[in-house]
């Protein structure tokens, strides 16, 4: 006899016995499929009424410049707002950010001024209460950041060799095992937080305050997500004992985190399979039907697709439109060799049909060579039709993070609620070879005082003389200036995310994180490519420099051919591995905030753009201002020997060097794929 | 030895079966009209012995599966033929599929030099895509500069011998969108004994700019591509679709 009501039919195990272990419970309970996807059901009257209803709103959206509706007055939190719906009486899965479907919320703890002014962009006015509040009786995050940075963090900061900081802004990225909420209820995981936080004991130096304190706010946090679910009428406080309990429960969960945090990413996790355990056993009991399987599952991702932020026009131009990152990871191989396919793999891919394209939640394969050729085909099927399914190697992050890890934002991976990340922005190292060049003097910035070129790092000894640009010279200064610049960005992160705990604590998504949890200090680079490609220009061709009137080198003359990174070119290929593993070597050999692991990721997906307008001419031949190429890519029209030569450069960066992931965006047209069918 | 070559392709695959790493061989005797590589036409390029294209063709092999492989084209190859031959070799001693795309146009049914050397490239050589571009001698002199017996002649040879080969042919409205023609040249195909396959390829202008940057004039100036109506007929004629 199972403790709970909601275990019986489980395979008992480790998971039951007084633990928590979502793995344990979904090795010993799922159930792989290998077959196709004959058995999907379409969308029922209910879900195509439902997302008309969506579908009508986003029109209105979209008429209304972007907004619909903005809390100008209440600061969301897990109870601030009462219960919101499309239509009651249709939703199976419910609940929204406010009371109104679309009403974005108000949420100040990362900052006030970027509340008020993305407010203002859309004609609204914050509240003069809350402003006084944040202003003067509770600070933010962003005023915590501003009153510890040193002169160097904010001249870094504004000439953009730092870039993208979450300095302002929620730093996101934190994935909690939502799926906890389903399979314990939330009493129980009260229960092993408070057993965690009695064992926290002995010398009260600042750390083991700062964990007493924290855990304390879990614990609060998960009381109030009882609460919020309670003003919808739904008791979570015992494990789901059904497959809409299950997914109602799972998807509070992270409602509760959006309502808590505005992060730059809020990603889900990987919650197909477990589900689909919930669901197999419905099924096997005659409770429910496929269609209404897949109504449950439709319903859940429709809340996904409308969850909103409200954001500065800025932000949405760094990120080239609003992106949530509602990140679900699905399928990839399990580490005794089965499968993690389940139907509900199937079922959560079919809602691109059921409800048609679209870009969130961030529908994420964990590619194997191994997954069942059925899946593969589904998979391709549904990516030819829709262009919506994003594809990582599960080979490749299986090794070092086992079957059960997910995905935030767009590649940084994470075992779900063991692991959690800082994230860190990036380190534009296109500017940083200007930079090793000039001295340190920003190419573009002047000094507001004296009007002459703003000196960003320390005065270091810039490239004297007409050129041609001496290789072994370019390096050695380079070398020296990311050794600056890997200090100074670590350090700014550390300030940064000392901020982020004390303001802006995920209380909720730490909550359904193990109490004693690995975190990444996730930095970042841009510019790779660029950078690779000057450096082969100076080494293989001849590069002469151009000064302006104070001496600043402002564009560069070439001579000569010269390999560029993206045609599977060692010459220029390993420059760019050069880059990589010497930033990251030095990244390492600095402290990082709450001994976290460093980690670094080359995935600028949009960001490249804005990063490239602050960065002047390079040697390289390309101009100031135009963009840097996104994420690992070769530099824009650079790569002449087809694509496979193209990956296999970007391939060769190690990815031991860059574990929070790296990216590589690469359009088709479908008929150059060839011609059959 | 060496050979010419304009440029690479890593990932070609619309020139032979799977997924291919396609060479470009320099220089055509050929003029078409329609040509979307011009830049290939003159002598030139860059000289790599057949061992340097073989290491990086190698180094796409993971990705060729169980069809893939390497594609010669051009240009014309074969006006190179003792290099592709000798590449071939290389490349079939490591157990590479091996594909040349050609107009026949080198062929030479009574020299036998010709024809022994033709036979050489026959032995490492998996399949041969033949371009024939008009199946009238005239009209191909009027499209391509030269007349259609050789190219008649090799797809002959080829059948004569067995060696797969697929036929492919450019639908260019005016010029060979043209049922009579399309009549005619499916007569031909069906007296060849080996023919896999039978492709059409719907006249496209994505080399027109490549003739501005050259500074020649592009002779098809008003042409169009075809419509997608009369690349189904021609694929109905040519028995590439058959009908219900």
């Amino acid at each position: 006899m199972m403790q709970y009501k909601g275990w019986e039919g489980f395979v008992p195990g480790k998971w039951c016995n007084d633990e928590v272990d979502v793995r344990d419970f979904i090795q010993r309970n799922y159930a792989p499929y290998e077959g196709d996807g004959k058995f999907l059901a379409p969308a029922t009257e209910a879900t195509k009424k439902l997302w008309d209803i969506v579908c009508d709103l986003s029109k209105k959206e979209r008429e209304a410049g972007g907004v619909l509706d903005a809390d100008t007055k209440i600061v969301s939190t897990l109870t601030s707002h009462g219960a919101g719906y499309l239509d009651k009486d249709l939703e199976k899965i419910v609940g929204v950010q406010t009371d109104v479907p679309f009403k974005r919320s108000l949420q100040p703890f990362g900052g006030i001024r970027i509340s008020e002014s993305a407010l203002q962009i859309y004609g609204y006015q914050l509240d003069e209460s809350v402003k006084e509040i944040f202003t003067k009786y509770r600070k933010t995050h962003n005023e915590g950041v501003f009153d510890a940075y040193t002169p160097e963090m904010r001249s870094a900061r504004s000439a953009h060799i730092l870039t993208g900081l979450p300095d302002g802004y929620g730093r996101g990225r934190i994935v909690g095992d939502y799926r906890r909420v389903a399979l314990y209820g939330v009493d129980y995981l009260i229960r092993k937080k408070e057993e965690d936080k009695l064992v926290m004991g002995g010398t009260m130096t600042p750390d083991k305050v700062r964990d007493r304190e924290e855990i304390s706010e879990q614990i609060k946090a998960l009381k109030a997500l009882k609460e919020m679910a309670a003003t919808y009428g739904c008791d979570i406080s015992q494990p789901a004992t059904t497959a809409q309990e299950a997914i109602q429960a799972l998807y509070f969960g992270y409602l509760g985190a959006v309502k808590d945090q505005n992060g730059a990413a809020m990603s889900i996790g990987r919650n197909s399979t477990f589900l689909d355990i919930y669901i197999e056993r419905d099924l096997a009991k005659g409770l429910i039907t496929e269609e209404q399987a897949q109504e449950f599952i439709d319903h859940f991702v429709m809340k996904l697709r409308i969850v909103k932020f409200m954001r500065t026009k800025e932000y949405n131009e760094l990120f080239s439109g609003d992106p949530t990152w509602v990140t679900e990871v699905i399928g990839g191989m399990g580490v005794d060799g089965r499968t993690l396919v389940t139907k509900t793999s199937f079922r959560i891919l079919h809602t691109l049909d059921n409800l048609g394209p679209a870009p969130e939640p961030n529908l994420t394969v964990l590619w194997s060579k191994r997954l069942p050729l059925a899946f593969k085909r589904y998979c391709a099927e549904i990516s030819i039709r829709t262009s919506s399914i994003q594809y990582e190697s599960d080979d490749l992050m299986r090794p070092e993070m086992g079957d059960d890890y997910c995905i935030a934002c767009c590649v940084s991976c994470m075992r779900v609620g063991k692991d959690m990340q800082f994230f860190g922005a990036r380190a534009n190292l296109a500017k940083c070879l200007l930079y090793a060049i000039n001295g340190g003097k920003d190419e573009q910035m002047k000094d507001k005082k004296t009007g002459k070129p703003m000196q960003v790092s320390p005065e270091f000894m810039p490239i004297l003389g007409d050129g041609p640009l001496d290789f072994k010279e370019v390096t050695a200064k380079f070398e020296n200036m990311m050794t600056w610049l890997a200090e100074l960005y670590v350090n700014t992160l550390n300030v940064i995310h000392y901020m982020h705990d004390k303001y802006c604590y995920e209380s909720l998504e730490m909550a359904l994180h193990d109490t004693k949890v690995r975190r990444f200090f996730a930095t970042g680079i841009a510019g790779l490519s660029c950078a690779a490609d000057s450096l082969s220009a100076i080494k293989y061709a001849k590069v002469y420099p151009i000064r302006d009137e104070d001496g600043i080198v402002v564009d560069f003359r070439i001579e000569g051919e010269f390999p560029k990174y993206g045609n599977n070119d060692d010459r220029a290929d390993e420059l760019a591995v050069w880059l990589l593993k010497t930033f990251m070597k030095k990244v390492k050999s600095h402290y990082t905030y709450r001994e976290s692991v460093p980690t670094t990721s080359i995935l600028t997906i949009t960001s490249n753009v804005v990063y490239g307008k602050k960065t002047g001419n390079t040697p390289d031949g390309r101009r100031a201002g135009t963009p840097l190429a996104p994420g690992a890519n070769p530099m824009h029209g650079r790569d002449s020997n087809g694509a496979l030569a193209s990956l296999e450069s970007v391939a060769k960066l190690p990815y031991e060097y860059s574990r929070d992931g790296i990216s590589n965006t690469f359009s088709i047209m479908p008929a150059s794929l060839g011609k059959d069918d | 030895m060496t050979g010419r070559i304009h440029s690479f392709e890593s990932f070609g695959t619309v020139d032979g079966p799977g997924i291919r790493y396609v060479v470009f061989l320099q220089g055509c005797p050929l003029r078409c009209k329609y040509c979307h590589n011009p830049d290939t036409w003159t002598s030139g390029g860059k000289e790599y012995t057949a061992e340097q294209v073989v290491t990086q063709a190698l180094r796409y092999r993971n990705y060729f599966g169980e069809k893939g492989g390497v594609t010669v084209t051009g240009g014309e190859p074969l006006l190179q033929i003792d290099f592709v031959i000798e590449l071939f070799a290389l490349l079939k001693a490591k157990g590479m599929h091996t594909c040349v795309d050609t107009s026949g146009i080198t062929f030479r049914a009574d020299d036998e030099k010709t024809v022994a050397k033709f036979e050489k490239l026959l032995e490492v050589t998996d399949l041969f895509l033949l371009d024939i571009k008009h199946i009238e001698l005239d009209g191909h002199k009027e499209l391509t500069g030269l007349g259609n017996e050789n190219v008649l002649a090799f797809a002959k040879f080829l059948s004569d011998h067995g060696k797969a080969t697929w036929i492919r042919h450019v639908l260019v409205p005016d010029i060979t969108d043209n049922d009579e023609l399309l009549y005619k040249l499916k007569a031909f195909i069906d007296t060849l004994q080996s023919v896999e396959k039978v492709e059409v390829l719907p006249y496209h202008t994505l080399g027109v700019v490549k003739y501005e940057k050259l500074g020649y004039e592009y002779p098809l100036k008003d042409v169009v591509a075809p419509t997608k109506d009369r690349v189904l007929n021609a694929k109905r004629i040519l028995g590439v679709i058959k009908d219900e």
